[in-house]
């Protein structure tokens, strides 16, 4: 019967000092929820129609009275204000050397892109002890990322990236929920945190066998979205060829000048995404826009893809 | 038809309620008719807002998704339970129904300021209320009632533009109701009812009917500019186009968290009018009453942003909308203390009316104090979008305002319908609801802090038992909201018993039949004294010696 | 006013008294009040769209600013002069219900309908042209050649480069400053329709004397509202034509 939990996992540093917070504040709770209960409790049998008790001039008015249940009151707020403000203000301050980790969420569904180069979806595996900082956005409507054990919640929004960080004190699996309301499988928008031994952590990264690699990924999706066609050996199109592009400065035609822009993952999606804009010199602007057809999921990929072929080692 | 022609003119002049011509309620202007037409309307609304709360309790019962045949419908019933509580239910019902009835009663006015409007603000309601029918029979709305963007606006593929026409309508008959009251309220007194000579009920609902004139506008202008944006394209919220779907919530929650003391500050006026009369004394420290009413009203308007902790605005914003929202709290607890201090040498009597007044003292300081946590922006990060927020807002929601509007319906129902109830089980029900009510919401509290999201049609298995326990509990809550329309609907059958004044009440509605003639009053009422002039000495004498006016 | 020749039945100055007020002065009180209260409610309904104006201007400036290029000024100047003038027509009306003048308030309340009409007809011609232009919002919007060039000019990054995610939500938020604009007027134009509309019932019905007592109380009632309309404009014309 009894099987059933009554607390949250704390499992990450986060979680105790705010449970602390919570603790002090459901005293607060309790005390004046009891204080009020006994005295309405006490006057209502005291002061109950028949029983016999002084009711000599009731007391309409203390402004004694009113002053101490606004200043107790007020004083107990800014307690429970400045130390809820402080803890609050400790999640926005990821440290410095904190491991990023991108996050695209989506109906309904999450992405997880580890900076290794390892995705995952609907799971999220994070090495003990380690500040992890995520950088997140969503590829369609509100969202919200959610991990109770680690008490940390932040909404996820299109166009814009938020973010989040936490360290983990405790190895386990614990639940990953979407908090903001997203539509028909909300409720599916779930997953699994990960917490492992930081060397649990480095083999799972590098972990390969389990399907192809980021750039891999992104290869095959070069092909299927016909980039390759153009972009890729001796084609009938000209194109500018990619490898060793990646990092390096381009030259863009500009009216009648040149300037030179790298080549870095910005202008890899502006690329995809708006190519008639800053074309390379020499070239026609022919490149249609593969806007609202490509995911954000699948642009990192393809972008992935392109960095992995910088040093000019194509896998044709 | 034939008795309300013979009743004319002839011996003590008609109470409001004797032409009973369908044409004569539906083209009434007497204020205390309009009131009960609201009465009809939110009771049907409420049980049908009930009544999808069940299904979702029930849904809730299992893990997997079972009862309700998909996740879409699941989505449609909390969007719709949302919208019929809030703008049919929570909105007008004290103060459309309570406020309308008693207003120009309690300061010795005929009507209120413009008869007409009020019952135009009664039927821009019902056209309200049917599109809501409408859109709850002909596929729903799945945004839930807070219509984020971008969601509601590029992504649902259900009725939202109705639903935002319906809302925008509906709004207007909450504008012209506060219109009505706060003009009422400052040119209908009668000669010697003065501010400080006003009742308390009166000041609540005077707070409540200017946020209700300033709030609601902009809520109406948000919800345009998101059908606006559907229907064209055009970019408003969307960042696809430019726009900024934050933007959409502080406009939103500028209106829906005035709201929120829209929705109690009627329930607070009612428990203000029924402690000093059940206690036999004058209330506690009037004047901090009447003031903290009005500057819930203030603060109400600075503290929107508290929705919005994890929303991605700037954290500095964060810190001050939550000591800001610390502050609103003070004055709510300023009235908490005030009631409570009212019981001290009183001569308590525990009518239903007091049982339920009691009851709401007790859930509304809980639903408090849990407002305090969610204004700790550190457990708000955690507990937002949580059951936590659920079972607060329904402490404040059910246990406060819904108790309150109870607690009135029977401290008034001799006077609107000149029958008294059978008191027996009367306080069966205040009883059950009070129990049902807490057995529903309390466990939710645990879900929340153990980190279930609001708005899941399916869940983790863990969290099973807590939710059966909250269903349990709805069944008894539904039992003890049903008991009181069954009695109340079966004294109807009475004679007419309750004389003009059943509870020794001070109030200048007590001092008129029950029912009252249309006009109210049969001569020019002049006030000479403060209210609640109760003297608990003298009621300990009247129940010595004489029987209680009032019969169980 | 020496125009007052109409009849002079004993009725005719005095105002009925509805029978839930005490005497006139409350009466009177408490239409005007309620006007007022009415009004509140609508500066309120404003300020929600000015707030959201102002937000996106401070995001946008440059897509803004270029919006507010593309107003015929002095086109929105004459109008203001117009509703101003309408105000005044507006004010004599109130003072000739005062003074008992009924010819004088009908005339007042025709040349305000009059310009309030041809306040509208501007507007009209206005939108006529902006929409020709391709600036009404939706499926029919169109970014010309020129406005694409001063766009692109606000859209460059720190190394003078274009930045296209920039320009794009440049060309979004143009369409939005458009999107406000003619939702802000719409609504206001719409405000001046039920104005127009209000005052030629009311120059009918007091041309028939249908209000006791020269509708004193009514007329002021409405020249609250249509000031406030006035007002209003007086709010909309700089934010939206004016500021650079």
């Amino acid at each position: 019967m009894w099987d059933f939990p009554l607390f949250p996992d704390q499992a990450s540093t986060n979680a105790p000092k705010l449970d602390a917070l919570m603790l002090f504040e459901l005293g607060v709770l309790v005390f004046f929820t009891m204080a009020i209960l006994l005295f309405v409790l006490a006057f209502c049998v005291r002061y109950r129609r028949g029983n016999a008790a002084d009711r000599s001039h009731p007391p309409t008015h203390s402004k004694a009275m009113e002053a101490v249940w606004i200043v107790i009151p007020a004083i107990l707020s800014v307690v429970m204000y400045a130390w809820s403000t402080r803890l609050f203000f400790d999640l926005y301050e990821a440290p410095a050397d904190a491991t990023q980790i991108d996050v695209v969420g989506k109906q309904w569904m999450w992405y997880v892109q580890h900076s290794q180069g390892r995705s995952e979806t609907n799971e999220l595996h994070v090495p003990l002890g380690r500040p992890m900082k995520l950088n997140m956005t969503s590829q369609d409507v509100l969202h919200s990322f959610y991990i109770p054990a680690f008490r940390i919640k932040q909404d996820v929004l299109p166009g814009r990236y938020t973010s989040l960080w936490f360290e983990p004190t405790k190895v386990g699996v614990y639940n990953l929920f979407c908090a903001e309301y997203c539509g028909t499988n909300h409720s599916l928008m779930i997953g699994k945190v990960h917490v492992m031994e930081p060397a649990d952590y480095e083999a799972w990264l590098s972990e390969k066998g389990v399907g192809p690699s980021q750039a891999e990924e992104g290869g095959r999706l070069f092909v299927q979205h016909h980039c390759a066609g153009c972009h890729r050996g001796s084609q009938t199109v000209q194109a500018p060829r990619l490898e060793g592009v990646y990092g390096k400065p381009v030259p863009i035609q500009d009216g009648k000048d040149v300037h030179f822009v790298t080549a870095d993952d910005r202008y890899i999606r502006d690329s995809i995404l708006l190519p008639k804009d800053q074309v390379v010199a020499g070239y026609e602007p022919i490149m249609p826009s593969f806007k609202d057809q490509i995911s954000e999921t699948d642009l990192l990929k393809i972008i992935a893809y392109i960095k992995s072929i910088a040093n000019g080692e194509t896998s044709q | 038809m034939s008795a309300s022609a013979l009743a004319h003119h002839d011996g003590p002049p008609a109470d409001y309620l004797s032409d009973s011509t369908v044409a004569s309620w539906l083209l009434t202007t007497d204020h205390k008719r309009v009131g009960i037409l609201y009465m009809i309307s939110v009771t049907v609304f409420f049980a049908v807002g009930g009544l999808i709360a069940g299904l979702m309790r029930l849904e809730l019962m299992t893990p997997k998704g079972d009862v309700l045949a998909t996740p879409d419908s699941y989505n449609r019933m909390f969007t719709m339970h949302g919208v019929i509580m809030i703008f049919f239910f929570l909105v007008p019902a004290i103060p459309s129904v309570l406020g309308n009835f008693l207003i120009p009663l309690m300061i010795g006015a005929r009507d209120l300021a413009f008869p007409k409007i009020n019952l135009l603000s009664w039927y821009v309601y019902i056209i309200g209320g049917l599109m809501g029918v409408w859109i709850l029979i002909f596929g729903g709305i799945d945004t839930g009632w807070t219509f984020y963007t971008p969601f509601s606006t590029m992504y649902s593929n259900t009725m939202v533009v109705t639903a935002a026409v319906t809302v925008f309508i509906t709004g207007f008959s909450s504008i012209l109701t506060g219109l009505n009251f706060v003009v009422t309220v400052h040119t209908m007194r009668a000669p010697g009812m003065t501010w400080f000579r006003l009742p308390l009920f009166v000041w609540s609902h005077y707070a409540t009917a200017l946020i209700m004139v300033l709030a609601t506008p902009v809520l109406a202008i948000s919800i345009v500019l998101v059908g606006l944006e559907r229907l064209f394209h055009v970019g408003i919220f969307d960042p696809k186009l430019g726009g900024d779907p934050i933007l959409f919530q502080h406009l939103f929650w500028f209106y829906s968290h005035p709201a929120v003391y829209i929705m109690v500050l009627p329930g607070f006026a009612v428990i203000s009018e029924i402690i000093p009369c059940f206690a036999r004394r004058p209330i506690f420290g009037y004047r901090f009453i009447a003031f903290a009413s009005v500057a819930i009203a203030i603060f109400g308007f600075l503290v929107w942003g508290h929705h919005m902790f994890v929303s991605g605005q700037s954290m500095y914003a964060g810190a001050v909308f939550s000591i800001l929202s610390f502050l609103v709290a003070i004055p709510s607890a300023i009235k908490v203390f005030n009631w409570t201090a009212t019981l001290y040498k009183g001569s308590i009597k525990f009518d239903t009316p007091m049982l339920y007044a009691l009851g709401f003292i007790g859930l509304f300081t809980i639903g408090g104090l849990t407002g305090l946590m969610l204004a700790s922006l550190a457990i708000d990060v955690h507990v937002h979008d949580t059951y936590f927020v659920v079972a607060h807002f329904h402490y404040i929601m059910v246990g406060g305002t819904t108790m309150a509007y109870l607690a009135g319906i029977h401290f008034w129902w001799p006077k609107i319908s000149g029958r008294t109830y059978p008191e027996l089980w009367g306080k069966l029900s205040a009883l059950l609801v009070f129990v049902g009510f807490n057995l529903t919401f309390f466990p939710q509290f645990l879900l929340g802090y153990l980190g279930m999201p609001r708005r899941y049609f399916e869940y983790r298995p863990e969290f099973q038992v807590l939710n059966v326990m909250s269903t349990a509990g709805a069944s008894i809550l539904a039992v003890g909201l049903i008991m009181p329309l069954v009695y109340l609907l079966l004294s109807l059958r009475q004679p007419r018993n309750a004389g003009p004044n059943p509870w020794g009440a001070t109030g200048l509605e007590w001092q008129v039949e029950s029912p009252p003639t249309t006009h109210n009053f049969h001569e020019p009422v002049l006030v000479t004294c403060e209210p609640y002039l109760y003297s608990p000495e003298e009621a300990e004498r009247e129940y010595a010696h004489v029987q209680h006016v009032h019969s169980s | 006013m020496h125009t007052s020749s109409t009849s002079t039945a004993p009725d005719e100055g005095t105002q009925l008294l509805l029978s839930h007020f005490d005497d006139l002065d409350q009466q009177h009180l408490t239409s005007n009040l309620g006007m007022w209260f009415f009004l509140v409610s609508e500066v309120m309904f404003f300020s929600g769209l000015i707030a959201a104006y102002t937000v996106y201007r401070a995001l946008a400036p440059d897509a803004f600013k270029l919006g507010s290029h593309h107003m015929a000024m002095w086109v929105g100047f004459f109008n203001t002069l117009v509703l101003l003038t309408s105000s005044l027509t507006m004010a004599f009306a109130v003072r000739c219900s005062q003074v008992g003048d009924r010819r004088g308030i009908v005339r007042n309340l025709i040349l305000t309908a009059l310009l309030g009409t041809i306040f509208l007809g501007v507007k009209a011609s206005e939108y006529k042209t902006e929409i020709d232009h391709g600036y009404l919002p939706g499926r029919s919007f169109h970014v010309s050649e020129h406005d694409a060039e001063v766009l692109k000019a606000a859209s460059l990054d720190a190394n003078g480069n274009l930045d296209e995610a920039k320009f794009s939500r440049n060309k979004g938020q143009f369409q939005m400053m458009f999107v406000l604009y003619f939702f802000m007027t719409g609504v206001h134009a719409f405000h001046m329709i039920v104005g127009i509309a209000a005052v030629l019932i009311f120059a009918v019905l007091i041309r028939i004397k249908w209000f006791s007592g020269f509708g004193t109380t009514q007329v002021e009632v409405l020249g609250l509202y249509w000031h406030f309309v006035d007002v209003v404009w007086v709010f909309l014309y700089p934010l939206l034509y004016l500021i650079e």
